[in-house]
């Protein structure tokens, strides 16, 4: 039973970084606008939360830093992506080229440096809960903010106008245009919103998960995030599954390892990537259903005609 | 404001000036950056772009740098132009280079004319199922291509660390995660004696002839570049695109793979988990700056293995980050990108709102 607990409680943890950045993407692909520059701006959240905290030794400053490095790297997209309606394929892999370049670059002089990160904080009644309540609710404070943001992205797209107006660009962006809604406006903030979410997930790898700063240290998690969003069919409560999924994937070697089970770590470490091709086959079989998931724009530069 | 304006007609000038005005804007930048980190930015941008290439040993030290480039940017070209967002070439790379080395390892005794043949052989087919693995995701399974080569690269990496670590690894080398080395029979000949410039090179200029030849000779290059266009059109004309999606991606992963088994071939002669620093993803910036054209795609090559080259130069000489060369890179795709919108668009001076309104019907009627 304690081992299940733990087990759980560390899938959850390994789980957050990728609910984080997911439920960025997730807002920014309802607008219609495909960012495959997660990494990249993972990456630069994860180098300037860390050296931000460090030489300010506050971990908030940390989290600010990290956010605001997301939003500047998703505002070079949005730029290439919205305004000049570049191929936004080209233009994500630029990011993410550009994020892996800079990041490491930036964080060459602090790899090998460590900083006391985010410790739990168990939330008192919730967290004496059986089970559930120390799988839960005896975490670190950004797991409780993945948790509310996620609640909050699903209220905000289904409750409130504002998600209204994220959708209709989204499926329809000449129609939203002719209702007299920003296409363009909507778009840049749902872009921003995606690189500060970004920027939070890569702080979380570098404040909370192992704090401290390595070069490529998100290990291709800012891609699962782009398969997770097709996997929960763009709706959050589903990515939320989702991520945990992945977490318990990543998190497989350790327990196999537990359990004394010997198998070379290289080929453990493999799994996530693995678990998340069987996942794209398992939602993809039906090209039908997948379609009638995708928001109708996705992908596709969108210019004004007036 | 500076607004950008539709063209009536792409600008033809402008496609080919775009990857100049980056590279220079790019420079541009390196010299901000210089600045900015307290380093002499003449001096550095002369180690990055010129001191490495100053004499033989370092045209040479370039030219085995592009024919890794070459080889995957040249089967990269092929699914680029049908619109086939394969990132996996770095995968491919790694599965030729682990490939031809578990041959390579078997025959290091041997001395017979046809163990670098069956060596280089092996890691073509070694990149072509890797390959084949994405092929199938996409064209039976319709996954997408990105984030499913994306993924084959991470498991590739990984089936390499564990054959360094494990099966491959060389029981006398002090616990150093390495082969043995290859027997003379398995590596590639020297194209310019004296130097480390193998015959690499040669199968990269060749692939990319051949990529030129087959966009402007044959009817599958004809198709390709239909179903890249005009997905509709090729549907109409009968085109298969599962066919077509079949032929890129072994093509890519037959380029690439090559790529892989001639650089543990070749340079290197063993086994190492660094066997490639990101060749594969370097190449995906070759074929956007060399306008997914063959010949253009040879010296944007040469210019991407410059920057591997004036990195390390940085590196050893002013003390500077190695990652200086991914930085480069980056920028220069950024501002491809950003240029190429030139392409399309003009940039105008928008004047105030009642001048806007008087030009708007001249501009219209010479659009018309």
């Amino acid at each position: 039973m304690e081992m299940l607990t733990n087990i759980l409680a560390a899938t959850v943890v390994a789980g957050t970084p990728l609910l984080l950045v997911a439920l960025g993407e997730l807002i920014c692909e309802r607008s219609g606008i495909l960012n495959l520059g997660q990494e990249g701006m993972m990456l630069m959240g994860a180098v300037a939360g860390f050296v931000a905290a460090l030489s300010s030794g506050s971990l908030l400053v940390g989290l600010v830093a990290a956010m605001a490095a997301g939003v500047a790297m998703s505002m070079f997209f949005g730029f290439m992506a919205i305004t000049l309606a570049a191929n936004q394929y080209a233009a994500g892999l630029a990011l993410t080229i550009f994020g892996t370049g800079l990041s490491a670059f930036v964080g060459a002089g602090f790899v090998g440096e460590s900083i006391d990160g985010f410790t739990r904080v168990a939330i008192p009644v919730l967290s004496d809960i059986p089970v559930l309540g120390r799988v839960l609710f005896d975490q670190d404070p950004l797991v409780y903010v993945s948790f509310v943001a996620c609640a909050g992205v699903a209220f905000f797209i289904r409750r409130t106008r504002g998600g209204l107006v994220l959708r209709a660009v989204g499926e329809d962006p000449d129609a939203a245009n002719a209702n007299g809604l920003k296409v363009q406006a909507v778009r840049y903030m749902a872009v921003a919103f995606g690189g500060g979410m970004a920027g939070l997930a890569g702080a979380y790898l570098s404040l909370a998960y192992t704090p401290m700063w390595t070069e490529n240290m998100t290990a291709g998690r800012g891609w699962i995030a782009l398969a997770l969003v097709v996997f929960a069919t763009w709706r959050p409560g589903r990515l939320l599954l989702g991520a945990y999924l992945f977490g318990a994937a990543s998190i497989l070697h350790l327990v196999l390892q537990g359990l004394g089970w010997n198998s070379p770590t290289e080929l453990l470490a493999m799994l996530p990537y693995v678990v998340t091709i069987l996942m794209l086959v398992l939602l993809s079989w039906d090209p039908a259903r997948t379609r009638l998931n995708t928001p109708l724009s996705l992908g596709q530069p969108y210019r004004p005609s007036h | 404001m500076l607004q950008l304006e539709r063209r009536p007609v792409d600008s033809s000038l402008m496609r080919w000036a775009s990857p100049v005005l980056a590279l220079v804007l790019t420079v541009i930048t390196g010299f901000i950056l210089f600045l900015a980190m307290g380093k002499d930015p003449v001096e550095g941008l002369r180690f990055f772009f010129i001191t490495p290439i100053s004499d033989l040993i370092g045209l040479a030290e370039l030219g085995l740098k592009m024919a890794p480039l070459l080889l995957c940017a040249a089967g990269l070209t092929v699914c680029y132009r049908a619109r086939i967002w394969n990132i996996g070439a770095e995968g491919h790379f790694l599965m030729g280079a682990l490939g031809a080395s578990a041959v390579a390892v078997q025959f290091v005794d041997a001395d017979a004319f046809w163990v670098l043949p069956l060596v280089l052989l092996t890691g073509v087919l070694a990149g072509v199922l890797w390959a084949a693995i994405a092929a199938g995701l996409k064209t039976h399974l319709h996954c997408n291509e990105i984030l499913t080569t994306i993924m084959l690269n991470y498991i590739a990496l990984n089936f390499l660390l564990y054959a360094v670590h494990g099966p491959l690894k060389d029981p006398y080398g002090f616990g150093f995660p390495q082969s043995v080395m290859f027997g003379d029979s398995a590596l590639l000949p020297a194209l310019i004696p004296g130097t480390r410039l193998h015959i690499g090179l040669a199968f990269g200029l060749l692939a990319a002839v051949a990529v030129w030849v087959m966009f402007a000779r044959s009817f599958i290059g004809f198709q390709l570049n239909v179903i890249g266009q005009d997905h509709r059109a090729a549907d109409f004309a009968g085109f298969s695109a599962r066919r077509l999606t079949w032929f890129a991606f072994l093509v890519g992963g037959a380029t690439a793979g090559l790529a892989g088994a001639s650089e543990v071939t070749g340079p290197i002669g063993q086994l190492v988990p660094q066997v490639s620093p990101g060749y594969g993803y370097t190449a995906i910036i070759v074929v956007f700056l060399g306008r997914m054209h063959a010949l253009g795609i040879i010296a944007a090559s040469a210019l991407l293995a410059l920057t591997f080259l004036g990195g390390e130069m940085l590196q050893i000489a002013m003390n500077m980050p190695k990652a200086v060369t991914g930085l480069f890179q980056g920028l220069l795709l950024f501002y491809l990108l950003t240029c190429d919108a030139l392409i399309h668009y003009r940039v105008r001076f928008k004047r105030r709102a009642r001048e806007a309104n008087v030009m708007t019907p001249t501009t219209a009627a010479r659009e018309a």
